[in-house]
């Protein structure tokens, strides 16, 4: 019997229909890229470790690397294209703007799509791994950096962005920022003045 | 390779008696790797995630029936006063994107040794609900692992679903890896305390060439448990049987030296683990506030 390997696919991608011929082996990060021109979609590593090619499939945060595009027929999929309404951009973006949440900007789309969805999914209560107490009867514990950084723990920056990118995370989702301030050790001073 | 997309459970048993080779796929965050890297090419890949109900589960009056697609985010979410040894291990698994695809489903299709569920499958007790067009059998999950990245299953049977017995008393789970997220079990342990048996049962990850129990482990407890009657006087257990414990936890492990640690190390970090664990679960079950952590 003879295979296919390929098929025509309509993909769903920022509120557009786009229809395609793929292989069967396309992962849907390199469908966005290489076939659709959309190229803010970055790729890391290809195999879901780094979390650049993070996008949202049906409102939840996916490694674009580890999907295949056929299989991704029929989804809602949103990549950072999709989220500025014309010249206005999401408010996760401005606030990563004005806080320089990057540096290179390289893994700056995966982190703003994980963003989107660490808000959204702690509104809606999920617990993270650093929530201490995830009894069902605890209850879900503010956006704090600690909870920031393990819900952002998904997307590496090799520029070492962080400080900037949890502070850029904590105003997006309207979190207090002296809150949500990373707690670092005061190197070589204490309160009282001696060495730590 | 060709794509098989099954819009029904009937369908997928059909395609996959038809086509015993081809290689399930629900989340893909296995699969997906090995087609990325050239490491297998299969040539068919059955894709599950049009099958509503594999993401279904039921909470029955002893068993939860966790259908095999169910993501780790659901079961952290939803399921985590049931599951709860579940849940913990569910929160190490890869990183949040990943655990939004990943379900027990997979890691048990994929039977790696290092499975982050594996363990708290084991101290829980699990049966695995294998189906083919021939007809469903439910394999007890210590018996569902047969080596290296290997399982039971016949080359026509897909895994419906799991059958996890719901926890009566605490649970924990504990994984040593270099940091929090992105990584592969250096070596894991889960525990649970079943008072309503008055037994403890235990899951060694990523130290034998499959998952296991520490059984010599568990008996000893059990019977260290008894003799000091602490399921009724909830004294502390004497640091002396806690050691011994650990003792044996690291016994039952038969780990490798690799890229991740040796075994020697593996060995040690099982025995604190063991320990740990086993003073976490005991304080809850003595009703101290000590709230349900992770490792």
């Amino acid at each position: 019997m003879a295979q296919s390997t390929s098929s025509v696919i309509t993909l769903n991608v920022n509120g557009e229909k786009r229809t395609l011929p793929v292989d069967h082996r396309t992962t849907l990060l390199d469908a966005l890229r290489e076939r659709l021109d959309l190229t803010g979609t970055k790729k890391g590593c290809d195999q879901g470790q780094c979390g650049a090619c993070t996008v949202l499939i049906d409102g939840r945060r996916a490694v674009s690397c580890l999907q295949l595009a056929v299989a991704a027929e029929g989804r809602e999929i949103t990549t950072i294209e999709g989220l500025a309404d014309g010249d206005q951009l999401h408010p996760v973006q401005q606030a990563f703007l004005d806080l320089d949440g990057f540096q290179c900007g390289y893994c700056t789309p995966g982190q703003i799509c994980s963003a989107l969805a660490v808000i959204e999914e702690h509104a809606a209560g999920w617990p993270s791994a650093a929530t201490t107490d995830v009894r069902p009867e605890a209850g879900v514990p503010p956006l704090t950096a600690d909870e920031i950084r393990e819900r952002m723990s998904g997307n590496l920056c090799r520029c070492g962005a962080y400080v900037s990118i949890v502070q850029a995370v904590a105003r997006a989702a309207g979190v207090e920022t002296a809150q949500a301030a990373p707690a670092l050790p005061q190197q070589g001073r204490t309160e009282e003045g001696t060495a730590a | 390779m060709d794509f098989l997309r099954p819009a029904s459970w009937e369908e997928a048993l059909a395609a996959k008696a038809e086509h015993p080779t081809a290689v399930p796929i629900a989340g893909g965050t296995d699969v997906m790797v090995e087609i990325n890297f050239d490491h297998r090419r299969p040539d068919v890949l059955l894709d599950l995630n049009r099958i509503g109900e594999l993401q279904e589960w039921e909470v029955g009056e002893e068993t939860v029936r966790l259908g095999a697609s169910v993501p780790y985010t659901r079961i952290i979410e939803r399921l985590r006063g049931e599951l709860p040894g579940l849940a913990l291990a569910g929160h190490t698994v890869g990183s949040p994107q990943i655990r939004n695809r990943g379900s027990v489903g997979g890691n048990l299709g994929a039977a790696s040794p290092a499975g982050d569920s594996h363990p708290a499958l084991l101290a829980a007790g699990a049966e695995v609900e294998a189906v083919s067009v021939r007809g469903t059998r439910m394999i007890p999950v210590e018996e569902f692992y047969t080596g290296v990245k290997r399982n039971c299953l016949e080359a026509d049977e897909l895994i419906r679903a799991v059958h996890i017995k719901k926890a009566d008393g605490p649970q924990q789970f504990s994984k040593v890896g270099t940091r929090n997220a992105m990584v592969i079990a250096v070596c894991a342990f889960g525990l649970a305390l079943h008072p309503e048996t008055r037994t403890v049962k235990t899951g060694i990850g990523s130290a034998a060439p499959t998952p296991i129990r520490a059984r010599a482990a568990e008996e000893f407890l059990n019977a260290a448990l008894e003799e000091a009657g602490l399921w009724d006087n909830g004294r502390i257990i004497p640091p002396s049987v806690a050691r011994q414990f650990a003792e044996l936890v690291s016994g039952a492990a038969n780990p490798i030296d690799d890229v991740r640690g040796s075994a020697a190390y593996r060995r040690h970090a099982l025995g604190v683990m063991a320990r740990r664990t086993l003073g976490w679960t005991w304080d809850e079950y003595r009703g101290n506030e000590r709230s349900a952590r992770c490792a």
